[in-house]
């Protein structure tokens, strides 16, 4: 090797030993920055406007589905378009926004929480983010082929995902191609994490966002490539002749659910452990009191994951298990509210006397904490075999669903987003305005989802773009609901974009209360590459 | 602000070789999704696809190598890489995981279930034993035997897991004749293995008449061994890079990341031979 090429190779952050050389250091200049980079912050930045970006792209696909739903009736679209946008609404949101705006958070948060410089692998992590691209790029233009997009809902199902045209290769490829990206986050995630602390940051000492993460990353790992085997076989049941989902053939379309769901349900707490940990940094903080409980709160992350392998059959009461299988489901996922009511548990009595102040943050996080309640509470009901049976495929679960996963972990993550903004881009955002959009998000989103509740338990079914008469008056407060909510997100975006350009200097510690490294240890705004050299913690 | 000295870990500096990645995996997708339906220009992105990866991975790898070699990566560096590896390693135990699911599922549930009273009247003729290629006009096929080619097989990975051992602890001895002699070896061992497999899977198709479409025999047997099969042609190809690498007078007794992880990877192969070997061949 040359010593030419030895210098270049070193050269972005190297080992002499200056850490105040670095901080002149700025990022290169034009668009290679962006596509070229290894830096964590740079690549976090990239995840989180790529999550608003689908993020605003799914919540137009709803909004579209609401507006055909707003009274009885087919309104704009053909049966066959609405069940592409449920469809690829759900994937977009699921694997397009949620995701990559917890992987964001990774991104920017773990390396300053535990002192390391940067990732383990950065440009496996660089990697990562760019396979986002080429995933996002098929499923969306799944919509513009002969047959249209998928139109057989998020989960896949055969047969019906077996019959229908070439949008489902290009959806099963986005799968794989996101499956690898997750992958090798999670990797990079869970090597970091184990490797690149700094001196004395021992794993109890870990703020409990870092916990969160490394519990889900392994998650990640253990069920991506389980979701990968059951899009490809459902890929070779449609090309190749096999019959794993053909029951002509001794195979059994229950079999895919089975599979689906032993990666699904993991994957519903990939959507929501990062929020726990975002939440569990948040309330603390404004409080001005330590976390209730610290190690309790990671013992429950660890339980809920564990749970989590364990009871994919409640997602398929209705599909003729043994009443034997039904009920262990049954009792394994009751016992999920335990760890999840210590969480909850802890969280208010973090809050106990606290000196509370009540910023945007603080305002989403205890939305998050009220309405997450509710969807564990509504998730705790259908458990229940007889009561699912009954309310499976309504709006009862479209309701439960979505209190858990939009005022869950979308809550948390706008949560997480004005906690930190100030520190990712030394300004700080209007206040007004971002209380403006927390109560707009609260009314809207409780007036579009809380109705569902009563759809539901009456009878109205999901992925169906007209219903009966009776269910007309909910479903337009729904609607209205709905617009309310979509819109108000455009006051988030341009809060975002007014303080990235124009807000007033935030301070080093811009909450009283926040004591992990970043708000400790670094300045605000943050050098490019921060430690260089690891503090030591105490 | 108390501060430690920097720990010299290494951070890859920016580039390219992430969006290269990209660029392939966008082509071979949409090139692939063509041609599964039936679309034959879809050849011309596929093949821009798959060039552009073996650039990509000729370009990637070798900056690590290049990197390694320049003794950029200290200690931690190679802990992280133990790491990743690892997990990559847990992360393909579950892909199989899935088609070893599917398979106990199919003999456990699926296959009885058809069987049954209930659905007698619907298949009043299908008898539920494996193999079996489904109750809907069942072609003529016979399994696998297991104590053939599928034996052999197995004595030959077992073989080659003591031949890459035995290279080794040549590396780990300085003993660069005896690492060169041992992997070779390993590789022909896994060449044989690779053209064994295709002469079974020739002699399924046109003398067992045991096919792919064969119902759901044939698709967990092919989709399991061809997907193991996939996996030693990967091994093999690893084996070769760090043969290359070892007459190129890379690794030293004490640094050989690299060579671990090869041999990490054949060991699993291996293992998933042997459950293989087991419970599709034998059971």
């Amino acid at each position: 090797m040359s010593t030419a090429s030895h210098t270049h190779v070193s050269g972005a952050l190297d080992d002499h030993g200056h850490a105040e050389a670095h901080d002149h250091h700025g990022p290169p200049a034009g668009f290679t920055r962006w596509m070229y980079t290894t830096n964590h912050k740079d690549i976090g930045t990239m995840y989180l406007w790529f999550a608003f970006f689908m993020f605003l792209l799914g919540g137009t696909m709803a909004l579209g589905i609401r507006a055909e739903l707003f009274k009885p009736g087919l309104q704009f679209f053909d049966p066959e378009f609405f069940n592409s946008l449920t469809t690829v609404h759900g994937l977009v949101m699921v694997f397009g926004a949620i995701m990559p705006a917890f992987v964001g958070f990774a991104n920017w948060l773990v390396p300053l929480q535990i002192g390391s410089a940067d990732m383990a692998f950065p440009r496996m992590n660089n990697w990562s983010f760019w396979l986002l691209i080429p995933a996002a790029l098929l499923l969306i233009g799944s919509f513009f082929v002969p047959g249209g997009a998928a139109a057989s809902g998020w989960t896949l199902y055969p047969p019906l995902v077996i019959q229908q045209g070439i949008s489902v290769d290009m959806t099963i490829l986005a799968v794989h191609i996101l499956g690898a990206s997750s992958i090798m986050g999670s990797i990079n995630i869970i090597t970091t994490i184990l490797n690149m602390r700094a001196p004395g940051m021992t794993l109890m000492k870990m703020p409990l966002f870092v916990w969160t993460w490394l519990i889900t990353a392994y998650l990640l790992i253990a069920v991506m490539p389980v979701l990968a085997g059951a899009v490809t076989m459902l890929l070779t049941d449609r090309h190749f002749g096999t019959s794993f989902f053909n029951a002509a053939g001794g195979g059994d379309p229950t079999m895919f659910l089975h599979i689906f769901w032993f990666f699904g349900h993991p994957e519903v707490y990939i959507m929501i452990l990062p929020a726990f940990g975002i939440i569990s940094q948040i309330l603390p903080a404004f409080a001005r009191k330590p976390l209730f409980g610290y190690a309790s709160m990671v013992y429950a992350t660890a339980s809920i994951a564990i749970l989590s392998f364990i009871v994919w059959g409640h997602h398929m009461f209705t599909v003729g298990m043994p009443a034997a299988g039904n009920l262990f489901f049954m009792y394994a996922t009751m016992l999920i509210a335990v760890p999840t009511g210590v969480k909850v548990f802890n969280w208010i009595a973090t809050m106990w006397k606290g000196e509370m102040t009540f910023e945007t943050p603080m305002l989403f996080a205890i939305g998050f904490l009220c309405l997450f309640t509710i969807g564990g509470f509504s998730g705790l009901v259908l458990a229940i075999v007889p009561v699912d049976i009954t309310l499976h495929n309504t709006y009862y679960v479209v309701a439960h669903f979505h209190y858990v996963l939009v005022s869950g972990a979308l809550f948390a993550i706008i949560a997480g987003i004005y906690f930190w903004l100030p520190k990712w881009s030394g300004k700080m955002y209007n206040e007004g305005l971002g209380k403006l959009h927390f109560w707009l998000s609260m009314i809207g989103f409780n007036l579009a989802f809380f109705p569902q509740h009563f759809l539901g338990l009456a009878g109205m079914p999901r992925r169906i773009p007209d219903y009966a008469l009776q269910f007309a008056e909910w479903n337009m407060w729904s609607s209205i609901g709905a617009f309310i909510f979509g819109f108000s997100q455009l006051i988030f975006l341009y809060n975002v974009i007014a303080t990235i350009r124009s807000g007033k200097p935030a301070e080093q510690k811009q909450w009283e209360g926040a004591d992990s490294l970043e708000w400790t240890h670094l300045p605000t705004p943050m050098p490019y590459h921060t430690f260089v050299t690891p503090p030591i913690v105490r | 602000m108390e501060q430690t000295q920097p720990t010299g870990y290494y951070f890859a500096p920016p580039s390219h070789w992430p969006v290269v990645g990209s660029i392939a995996l966008f082509f071979m997708a949409s090139g692939g999704v063509l041609l599964m339906n039936s679309y034959g220009v879809g050849w011309i992105p596929f093949g821009i696809g798959i060039f552009t990866l073996v650039y990509m991975l000729f370009g990637w790898f070798g900056t690590v190598i290049r990197e390694s070699e320049g003794g950029l990566f200290n200690a931690q560096v190679d802990h992280s890489f133990r790491w990743a590896m690892s997990w990559f390693i847990f992360s393909e135990v579950m892909f199989f995981a899935a088609f070893f699911g599917a398979l106990w599922y199919a003999r456990q549930y699926s296959v009885p279930w058809l069987g049954d009273l209930d659905n007698k009247l619907l298949w009043p003729d299908f008898a539920a034993h494996w193999p079996t290629a489904g109750p809907y006009r069942p072609p003529e096929f016979s399994a696998m035997h297991a104590w053939g080619i599928p034996a052999i097989n197995t004595l030959l990975l077992l073989s080659s897991g003591v031949t890459v051992t035995w290279a080794h602890w040549a590396l780990k001895k300085g003993d660069r004749s005896n690492l060169i002699f041992g992997l070779a070896l390993t590789i022909i061992l896994g060449v044989t293995f690779i053209t064994l497999q295709a002469i079974e899977y020739g002699h399924a198709y046109s003398e067992l008449n045991l096919k792919l479409s064969t119902g759901v025999f044939g698709s967990t047997f092919f989709m399991l061994t061809g997907f193991h099969g996939f996996h030693v042609t990967l091994g093999v190809t690893m084996l070769i890079v760090i043969l290359f690498r070892s007459v190129a007078g890379h690794f030293k007794p004490d640094h050989h990341f690299g060579f671990e992880a090869v041999s990490w990877y054949w060991h699993f192969v291996d293992v998933v031979w042997l459950l293989l070997f087991v419970f599709v061949y034998w059971l």
